[in-house]
Order: C-alpha cells, then sequence, then structure tokens
C-alpha cells in the first residue's frame, strides 16, 4: 500500500520534472514576447529598447523601460498595477518625457468579462490617453478629472486611470533625478 | 457495448453537463464566450482521455485503500502537464481560463469516470469512454458559451454580428444559469429519450 502510493507519487514527480524542464524555455519566451508586443505597442515607432529598469516612488517599485534614439530618451514603457474590480489590473503605459501619455496596454487584468474587461477594447475609454497632455488630470470626471468612464465599470476605469496616473508620475520623479 | 457506442454515449445517453449534470463549476464560469467554452472542453477532454488510460493500466496494481489518493495524484499530474504546455504554447487561452484549469483536478467529471468506468475496464475502451465524455463536456460548454456570447455580446466565435452591447446579464453568473437551465430542458424534452 506505502510502497504503491510512493511509486505513483515518485512517477508522477518524474514526469512533471521532464515537462518542466521542457516546457521552461518556451514559458520564458512566451512571456517575454507578451511583453515586448505591448512595450511596442505604446511607444512611438523607432528607437531602441533599454534593458529592464526599476524606480522607486511612493515606496513602490516600478519596472520601465527606456526607448533610445541616439543618446536621448525618446520615451518610457512603464508596467503599472493597481486593484481594479476583480483583481490586479496590470497595464503598460507608454509616457513621452514631456509627461505626455503616448499609448496604453493590458498586459494582465482579470475584470468581469462583457463589463470591466472591456478595458482592454472600448475605443472611446482607451482613445483618451491616446497622446493625452500633460496639461488634463487624469483622473475620471466624477473624481474631478478630465477622462469619461467605460460605462457601468467606473471601478476597473478608475483602477486603469490611477495606473496610467501612476506611470506619469514614475516618469516625472524620473526626470527630476536626471 | 460497442467500441462506438462508448465515444458516442457521451454525447447524449451520458452528456456530462445535461444529463449527469457534473462539472458546473467550470461550466457556469468559463462559458462566457464560444471560444473559452471550447478551450475549457478540450482542456478537459486532453486531462480526461490521458487520465483513463493511465487509471485503467495503473487499477490492477492499486491496493483499494489507496485507490483515491493514487488516482487524484494521477489526475493533478496530468492538469499540471496541461497546465505548462498551455503557457508555453497558447498563453492567451491560459491568460483567459487561468484559475480554471488547475481546477480541472477536482473536477467530478474526471474523478467519476476514474471511478465508475476506467478501474473496471481496459486501457482501450477507457481511452474511448474518456474522449467521449470529454468531446460531450466540450460541446455542451461551446453551445452553452454560443448562445450566451450570442445574447450577451451579439457575436458568435469572436465575430461580432449585432451592433451595440447585448444583454449583459448573459455574460454574467445569472446568465449563466438561466442558459444552462433552459437548454438542459430543452435538451432533456427533445433528444433524451430517444
Amino acid at each position: 500500500m506505502l510502497l504503491c502510493l510512493t511509486l505513483v507519487c515518485l512517477l508522477c514527480a518524474a514526469i512533471l520534472g521532464g515537462v518542466y524542464a521542457m516546457t521552461y524555455k518556451p514559458i520564458q519566451k512566451a512571456n517575454e514576447n507578451i511583453l515586448k508586443a505591448s512595450i511596442g505597442a505604446v511607444l512611438p515607432e523607432g528607437g531602441s529598447i533599454s534593458e529592464e529598469k526599476t524606480a522607486i516612488f511612493d515606496g513602490r517599485t516600478y519596472t520601465y523601460y527606456e526607448q533610445l534614439s541616439g543618446d536621448a530618451v525618446q520615451a518610457y514603457a512603464v508596467k503599472s498595477a493597481t486593484s481594479g474590480f476583480g483583481g490586479r489590473l496590470e497595464l503598460m503605459v507608454g509616457v513621452l518625457p514631456d509627461g505626455t501619455v503616448n499609448n496604453t496596454r493590458v498586459i494582465s487584468h482579470s475584470e468581469t468579462p462583457g463589463l470591466g474587461a472591456k478595458c482592454q477594447t472600448d475605443e472611446r475609454f482607451l482613445g483618451q490617453f491616446r497622446g493625452l497632455a500633460p496639461s488634463k488630470v487624469i483622473k475620471l470626471r466624477n473624481d474631478g478629472g478630465d477622462l469619461d468612464a467605460i460605462t457601468a465599470s467606473t471601478i476597473t476605469s478608475r483602477a486603469y486611470t490611477l495606473a496610467v496616473s501612476n506611470a506619469v508620475e514614475v516618469v516625472k520623479s524620473l526626470k527630476k533625478e536626471n | 457495448m460497442s467500441k462506438w457506442s462508448l465515444v458516442t454515449k457521451g454525447f447524449v445517453k451520458d452528456n456530462p453537463t445535461f444529463v449527469l449534470v457534473l462539472g458546473m463549476c467550470p461550466t457556469l464560469a468559463t462559458t462566457t464566450s464560444a471560444i473559452n467554452g471550447l478551450e475549457m472542453g478540450l482542456a478537459t477532454l486532453f486531462v480526461l482521455v490521458l487520465s483513463n488510460i493511465a487509471i485503467s493500466a495503473l487499477a490492477p496494481l492499486v491496493p483499494d485503500k489507496v485507490h483515491i489518493p493514487v488516482y487524484i495524484v494521477v489526475i493533478a499530474t496530468f492538469v499540471t502537464v496541461l497546465q505548462l504546455v498551455m503557457q508555453a504554447y497558447a498563453p492567451g487561452a491560459y491568460a483567459t481560463l487561468g484559475l480554471f484549469i488547475p481546477l480541472i483536478v477536482v473536477n467530478c467529471i474526471v474523478l467519476g469516470r476514474a471511478e465508475a468506468f476506467a478501474n473496471k475496464n481496459t486501457v482501450v475502451d477507457s481511452a474511448l469512454d474518456g474522449l467521449g465524455i470529454g468531446l460531450g463536456f466540450t460541446l455542451s460548454l461551446t453551445v452553452i458559451g454560443l448562445v450566451r456570447e450570442i445574447l450577451g455580446s451579439g457575436s458568435a466565435f469572436g465575430f461580432k454580428f449585432i451592433p451595440g452591447d447585448g444583454m449583459l446579464a448573459f455574460v454574467m453568473a445569472p446568465g449563466a444559469f438561466i442558459v444552462l437551465g433552459y437548454l438542459m430542458v430543452l435538451f432533456n424534452k427533445y433528444l433524451k429519450k430517444k
């Protein structure tokens, strides 16, 4: 009885070890591709992307990438996460050095399908962030800002807006340091 | 029972969703669209066939007292394999189904087939049984997903043919119960008796 259970567990562990080793590289690659695609989507054309860098803002660590043309930084791509309605909402936000938002893209989310999940597709909402000038207040209209929320998804929209606003603040703090 | 009927019984006679009413958690949760339902069905099909094969081969060697732990370990192994493979080669599907893949371990259909069929039948029969039940589950989930997607989002398999938002309730939890209930009624009225 004991022998049987032990043998089965050993065998299963061996199979899992093998599969893990086989899929380790492809999984890394798949995750990298998702990240690269999201960086590419939020930054302007051209330039080369730097290595991953980290910045600390407001007690939290943010990962960001610099887009360089020559020696000058052309734009930043900041990974910014907040909690949405269903859980963690992770965005990639492209910010120009002057604080203009270039574009935004969802990396991962757990929002309600049909409601909050529209933060990936709703043009009326997402369009607002494209080329958003630094003079605008990155908050929802309800909260005294300049942005419209997705219908029936205020909490998701607020989380999204906060993530974008944090990313812009991170870039601003980076500029100050330099 | 002929080999062919082992496969086909999963569609109507022993349909896991509409007749046996097993595996309700993934059924209700993942059928927000036809594609999601299809992917969840195929994931379960994969685990079901492999675990049925492994368990029917192991069953004569396993003492009665530990058979449930052994089955669960075997099923969990295949689910983890599936999870790793999906992460590597189908990251999109993995992102949408995410949480529900590990939950296949405790899906009553998988353990149910191990207990009710695989441990007293041959490897080939068990593989066919897993295939049949798995396909029946896939088909049911796809149909529920399709109905919910048409009513809730105005699209089918991702192709939008009705502009606008659709009836949102059908994409959310209450819609899952309503659609499942009505489909179960229709299924049992028109298909099951034959």
